[in-house]
């Protein structure tokens, strides 16, 4: 299901030097056509489906359709992703409606500390890692009867 | 496209080259030990690191955690299990190295934000032994900006495509490559380098050959970087054998692991025959690898193509069989059992939503209530990802303490054998089953590793002018070319002087699959086959100067394939030497059709030499360091 962008609801990120779903495709995808100012999937046969780009847009201007080759069509799968959780909707092709709703991260968005409230310390010389031993709870495991 | 590109220079102490799992933990430990001794850590990633690698989708477990505070399990016990699955061909002291850790590294990613399941006890919902649930929709997400925090925005480049390692005289001196973006061309200089550019998807012709063709089980962006970086330098590899090709739901290849683990799913052929019932006499064949319990993941891949080559497909997941055997634990008490449903739904389907979308579209497409029909499983193409079940990588030190005294030490921890080249995650080899968090791990390792590295080496390395301008001329030479031929035909998309990328690719794809034992030939090869891959694969490497591009992602897709293709030779050398069947269900030589546990209990490693061009291949001894037999 390669993704694609609704021509009535994309705002081309409002000539923003780059776009929410440019920003975001691991693999390079989503073009801005600028003079149109509207966004496009360069090349569906490249495309993971990992909705990264649908689940960024501010517009909600995209989705996916079933890869051609082995999706029988008429169904869809679509995000709506929030701060803290992240909303499905599935409809089957005979009409079937299912809604998850799963949470995503438990602190807020640009708070993950390095430590994540450790102890840091240690040698460059030592086996720790610079959260170790607080973060593991025990003393780091080495060779018996070393 | 424009002829004339900037050349920006970055000069650093580590360059961390990737910006997925591995390159994450490798950024979080390394920055600390950096900023108490005044070092500098610079990260580079093809793409945007909040989404990028195998991770941006999601994830709905974390593969490896020991439980070693709780007692569940020991760190020999992970070994154990790691070399079994891998019949018996995996470093002892890597594996060590990482589960030893790896529970401090969950722990963090709890605290940084990531939902992990826990049960009415306070304790880890696990999946199977090793594996906990998790609300993974955001792992990378939050993983990334935990990276970043420690990093700090303006050590972060992103979209820029390394292509290549520069070195002085044998030891690393940085990489070079371009930005997908604008016209720049980078050059960062660094006295140690990180290698965590993923694994290698696009070998091997895939089963869909159309759009489809995308949605490969490991990410299409897994372009075989890792593995070129690491071989270009220099570096010993090993296990370039080892592919894994993982059962997954057909077509779509969402994950099987919860309805095997947590529903206690059986498969069955056409005939309802549960393969792993009706083939058990072939585990006898593998001595203890076979006896093992869980059984390989590769002898498992096994008795399905058993089934399926004998024209017993398809094989099917028995969803509602599996459904309707927990609704007997609920009879007479029909509220708790639709209670236990609904939360079973919600669990299957986000094991799909969070990692493999596609598979609920397709469900949802072929309208499949799993409780009401079973749904087709099969094996995928071949993949290499030294994280995953696969096993092929840069040869890497073992730590001081667990492997000084043997032939697998040679100073610092994860470093390649080239001096201040360091590996990890699917970059590194004989270590699987390191999945997302054993690779952060294994990158935090390296990353300290690598800190001390360049305090007991604080020199800049050399950088030569001459060779990184025509490293520059090199990588926007597709474009030269391209406007060089272009007018000659009156449709650009055919023309006897260049190829396209994405025709490039396909014909690697072809020789791969037909004589290298892809799917169309059922896994299969031997040696007369592999010398016609290679013949081919000569001719291919030759074109690959005629390789042309017309945007900047096009010349991405160009230095893909050239690093694509090295992942190939490497393989094909690698399997060729091997003169057995280790890993049947992953490969199998028909020529050599027996494991050889005499004369082939061994690592087989190989080196491209720099200067003279040639490869050697050869073995290397498997230490059991622990007692673990
Ligand atoms: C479908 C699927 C399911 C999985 N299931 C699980 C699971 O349930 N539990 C689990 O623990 N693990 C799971 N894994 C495995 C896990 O994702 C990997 O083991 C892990 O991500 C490997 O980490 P890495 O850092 O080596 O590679 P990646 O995370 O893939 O990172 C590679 C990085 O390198 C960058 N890069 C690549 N080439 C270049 C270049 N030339 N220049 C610059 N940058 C480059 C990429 O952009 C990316 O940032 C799964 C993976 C997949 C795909
Ligand atoms: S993110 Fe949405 S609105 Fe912005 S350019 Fe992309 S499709 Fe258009
Ligand atoms: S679905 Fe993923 S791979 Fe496809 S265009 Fe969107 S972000 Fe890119």
């Amino acid at each position: 299901m390669p993704s694609f962008v609704y021509a009535d609801k994309c705002d081309g990120c409002k000539g923003q030097d780059k776009t929410a779903c440019m920003y975001v495709c691991p693999n390079d995808l989503m073009t801005l056509d600028k003079e149109r100012m509207k966004a496009y999937n360069r090349d569906p046969w490249a495309c993971w489906e990992c909705l990264c780009c649908v689940k960024a847009c501010p517009q909600q201007a995209m989705d996916m359709r079933g890869y051609a080759d082995f999706v029988p069509m008429g169904a869809s799968c679509t995000p709506l992703r929030g701060s803290d959780s992240i909303m499905w909707t599935l409809k089957f092709r005979n009409g079937t409606l299912k809604r998850f709703k799963f949470p995503i991260r438990t602190t807020e968005e640009g708070t993950a500390v390095p430590d994540g409230g450790y102890a840091q310390g240690g040698d460059i010389n030592g086996v720790e890692l610079f959260t170790e031993p607080d973060s593991l709870g025990s003393p780091v495991w080495s060779k018996k009867g070393v | 496209m424009p002829m004339n590109f900037e050349t920006v220079e970055v000069t650093t102490d580590l360059l961390i080259v990737g910006g997925g799992m591995a390159a994450c933990g490798a950024a979080v430990e390394a920055s600390y030990w950096a900023k108490k001794h005044g070092i500098k850590v610079t990260l580079v990633d093809k793409a945007a690191m909040t989404r990028s690698g195998a991770v941006g989708m999601g994830l709905s477990a974390i593969n490896e955690y020991i439980g070693l505070t709780e007692g569940d399990n020991t760190v020999e016990d992970y070994v154990k299990y790691v070399k079994y699955d891998l019949m018996g061909v995996a470093r002892d002291d890597l594996v060590a190295s990482i589960a030893r850790h790896v529970d401090s590294s969950v722990h963090l990613f709890e605290k940084w934000g990531l939902p992990i399941w826990r049960g009415e006890d306070g304790k880890y919902v696990h999946e199977g032994r090793w594996q906990l649930m998790i609300n993974g929709e955001s792992y990378k997400v939050i993983v990334a900006e935990a990276a970043k925090n420690a990093l700090g925005a303006e050590n972060v480049y992103e979209r820029i495509f390394i292509t290549e390692p520069l070195l002085d005289n044998g030891r690393v001196a940085g990489a070079v490559g371009f930005s997908v973006r604008e016209n720049k061309y980078y050059v960062f200089k660094a006295k140690a380098v990180l290698a965590a550019m993923g694994g290698t998807v696009g070998v091997f012709k895939p089963r869909s050959t159309g759009e489809g063709m995308g949605r490969s089980w490991y990410p299409p962006f897994s372009t075989g970087s890792s593995t070129y970086f690491t071989i270009k330098a220099g570096a010993e590899m090993t296990s370039q054998e080892v592919r894994f090709v993982p059962i997954r739901f057909k077509d779509a290849y969402g994950p099987v692991g919860a309805w095997f683990l947590l529903f206690k799913s059986r498969a069955t052929n056409a005939f309802g025959e549960n393969y792993m019932e009706t083939h058990n006499d072939v585990l006898e064949k593998y001595g203890k690898y076979g006896l093992a319990k869980p059984t390989p993941a590769n002898l498992r891949n096994y008795q399905t193509m058993l089934d399926l080559n004998a024209g017993k497909g398809p094989v099917y997941m028995r969803t509602e069989e599996a459904i309707a055997n927990l609704a007997k634990q609920y009879e007479g008490d029909e509220k708790a059992f639709k209670k236990k449903m609904k939360t079973l739904e919600a669990e299957a389907w986000e094991d799909f939503l969070d990692m493999t979308i596609s598979q609920a579209l397709l469900w949802a497409a072929t309208n499949v209530q799993p409780e009401e029909k079973p749904s087709e499983i099969g094996p995928t193409e071949p993949y290499f990802i030294g994280s995953h079940s696969g096993a092929s990588g840069a040869w890497v030190s073992g730590p001081e303490d667990l492997s000084a005294g043997t032939d697998y030490f040679w100073g610092y921890a994860n470093m390649t054998t080239v001096p201040g080249l360091f590996a990890a995650g699917d970059a590194s080899g004989a270590s699987p089953h390191k999945f997302s968090s054993g690779s952060l791990t294994e990158g935090r390792i390296a990353g300290k590793s690598a800190v001390k590295f360049i305090l007991e080496h604080n020199t800049q390395p050399n950088v030569d002018d001459k060779l990184v301008a025509g490293l520059k001329e090199e990588i926007y030479k597709p474009f030269a070319l391209f406007e060089e031929n272009k007018g000659l035909t009156t449709d650009e998309n055919v023309n006897p002087n260049y190829i396209f990328p994405k025709m490039f690719m396909f014909r690697l794809q072809k020789i791969m699959d037909e004589y290298v034992g892809g799917v169309s030939a059922s896994f299969s090869f031997n040696q007369t086959s592999l010398d016609k891959a290679m013949e081919l694969i000569g001719y291919l490497k030759e074109d690959s100067s005629k390789l042309v591009a017309r945007d900047l992602n096009e010349l991405m897709r160009v230095w893909e394939n050239k690093h694509r293709i090295w992942q190939a030779e490497s393989h094909v050398r690698a399997v060729a030497f091997r003169e057995e069947t280790r890993w049947p269900g992953y490969y199998f030589r028909t020529d050599f059709p027996e494991m050889d546990e005499e004369n082939w209990h061994c690592f087989v490693n190989m080196k491209w030499d720099r200067e003279t061009g040639e490869w050697s291949v050869f073995k290397r001894p498997i230490i059991d360091m622990f007692g673990v037999e």
